[in-house]
């Protein structure tokens, strides 16, 4: 029997190993629906899934709405600009109006940590946390620790490198978690600007150089500089960034032969990757898009009942 | 309506054994012969769609029978698990561990014989046929169960039976199989007074 103790998913830092393992087993079972000649399954049929995302995202919020529409639930999707937000409404109503009208689930994505969590104290729906500013994105996590195992077959033992922007990727911050619980070795490597002071404290080793990060390394995951999250340039240049920073064929062999290169997306080419990487055959970039939408489904589904199993 | 949840196995005590391992294998082998007989000579061979997980271990056994008795095509096999589909997943029960749906060739147009361990409710039965609605479109579909005891409450009968009995809703009949490290034999159990 499957068990999971949990009524919403706020994010990793509060699941045990054993969670992770349910959702990712459930995400492989999910994978198979998507080869189906009908890609569906009546599942969640009559639940409502409000995917409420005030800030910008195109992957997560299609595969949070695929995953729900395959397990035949209703979803409504809406977006920063389209929201009473824009009117000068506070988030705390925004969510109780939209509690009031009876939905299952709320998936939020919002520029504010700890976003996900407040709104799972006052609504009664379950809340799925889907980014809250820098602090976590946990189905992320979850579909990169599913891409990682079916490539590499477990994650404990592993070696994982996590370049980029550390501070403002809440990616970097649910990977960390994930994968220490699930048994894997993590580094992360950015520009002392982009790398919080303290960062060790998660489980993970900082490195101010990416070399000797990628070192021996069994799956690299690169990450955008997120501009977005701050005002005054806290390196000199792309140009500059990507020559000490970036991916290229020449720093790719410092890691296994048999290393794997991610990236949560959107990518910018040229700076973080190399392009030719990016398209490469080590890349496996859009696997990690396609077991999104299975990831979800396990955790729509493991949510959707509203309440964890009485038992 | 509440979700019917199985009581413990603590709970429960033996009252009489339905079928031993040689009343097994004679049940089965009468089964494999009565589906040959019906549809082995329809069209394309049987294709034989077990319910995880115990149909899933008969439909198995069923294929080798089948196979043995030599006369028809050898038997095409597979699997589905209803976990997705039943109309009682948020009813509060743990939920199953979800297990593969294997249906290695197309259905369209196929003599598709579901194979369950027990037909009880009918809820099983109407589950797998939506699985199979979603995978295509069978010529005809008929279900073979080892028990059938009684008390359904959708209008689904089987084909072909094993063995029939009479229960009482308290009553608990269990299907234990070599596959899972047991002897093969059928139990009818009841809830400890």
């Amino acid at each position: 029997m499957t068990s999971f103790p949990h009524k919403h998913l706020l994010g990793i830092e509060t699941l045990s190993a054993e969670d992770l393992t349910t959702i990712l087993d459930l995400g492989e079972r999910f994978g198979e629906i998507a080869s189906r000649p009908i890609k569906k399954v009546p599942t969640l049929r009559g639940k409502t899934v409000i995917n409420l995302f005030l800030e910008p995202s195109t992957r997560t919020r299609t595969s949070f709405e695929i995953a729900a529409k395959r397990l035949s639930a209703d979803a409504v999707n809406i977006s920063g600009s389209t929201s009473s937000t824009v009117k000068g409404e506070t988030l705390l109503d925004t969510a109780q109006n939209l509690d009031a009208m009876g939905p299952d689930i709320v998936v939020i994505r919002h520029g504010q940590a700890g976003a996900a969590a407040m709104l799972a104290k006052h609504i009664r729906a379950s809340v799925v946390n889907a980014g809250d500013g820098a602090h976590e994105h946990p189905t992320q996590a979850l579909l990169d620790c599913s891409t990682i195992r079916a490539h590499k077959g477990t994650i404990a033992g592993l070696t994982v490198a996590i370049c980029g922007d550390i501070t403002h990727s809440r990616v970097a911050r649910s990977d960390i978690h994930a994968l220490s619980k699930l048994g894997a070795t993590v580094r992360v490597a950015g520009p002392r600007t982009l790398l919080p002071v303290g960062i060790e404290a998660l489980g993970a080793t900082a490195f101010h150089r990416i070399e000797p990060a990628l070192e021996g390394a069994d799956v690299i995951i690169m990450l955008r500089i997120q501009k977005e999250r701050f005002g005054t340039p806290l390196f000199p240049n792309t140009r500059e960034y990507s020559r000490y920073f970036g991916l290229n064929a020449r720093r790719l062999e410092l890691a296994r032969p048999d290393a794997i290169v991610m990236h949560p997306g959107p990518i910018n080419r040229g700076v973080e990757l190399d392009p030719a990487i990016a398209d490469g055959p080590r890349a496996v970039i859009l696997d990690q898009v396609a077991r999104g939408v299975a990831i979800r489904m396990a955790v729509l589904y493991l949510l959707g009942g509203g309440a964890p199993d009485p038992l | 309506m509440s979700p019917r949840r199985p009581p413990p196995d603590a709970d429960l005590i033996e009252r009489r054994e339905i079928l031993d391992e040689a009343g097994m294998a004679r049940a089965l082998k009468r089964m494999a012969y009565e589906l040959v007989e019906r549809v082995g000579h329809e069209g394309d061979a049987i294709y034989l769609v077990g319910i995880r997980t115990g149909g899933a271990h008969l439909a198995v056994r069923l294929a080798d029978l089948i196979r043995a008795s030599g006369d028809v095509p050898k038997p095409t096999l597979g699997a589905v698990d209803i976990s997705l589909y039943r109309d009682d997943v948020f009813r509060g029960l743990p939920k199953p561990e979800i297990g593969p749906t294997d249906l290695p060739e197309p259905l369209d147009g196929r003599t598709v014989v579901l194979v369950d361990d027990v037909l009880f409710t009918g809820r099983t039965i109407r589950a797998a046929m939506d699985v199979l609605g979603d995978y295509g479109r069978p010529r005809v579909v008929k279900l073979a169960a080892l028990v059938d005891r009684g008390r359904r409450e959708l209008p689904i009968q089987p084909d072909v039976v094993g063995v029939t009995v009479q229960t009482a809703a308290a009553e608990s009949v269990r299907v234990m199989l070599k596959e899972r490290g047991e002897t093969d034999r059928v139990v009818l159990r009841e809830r400890r007074a």
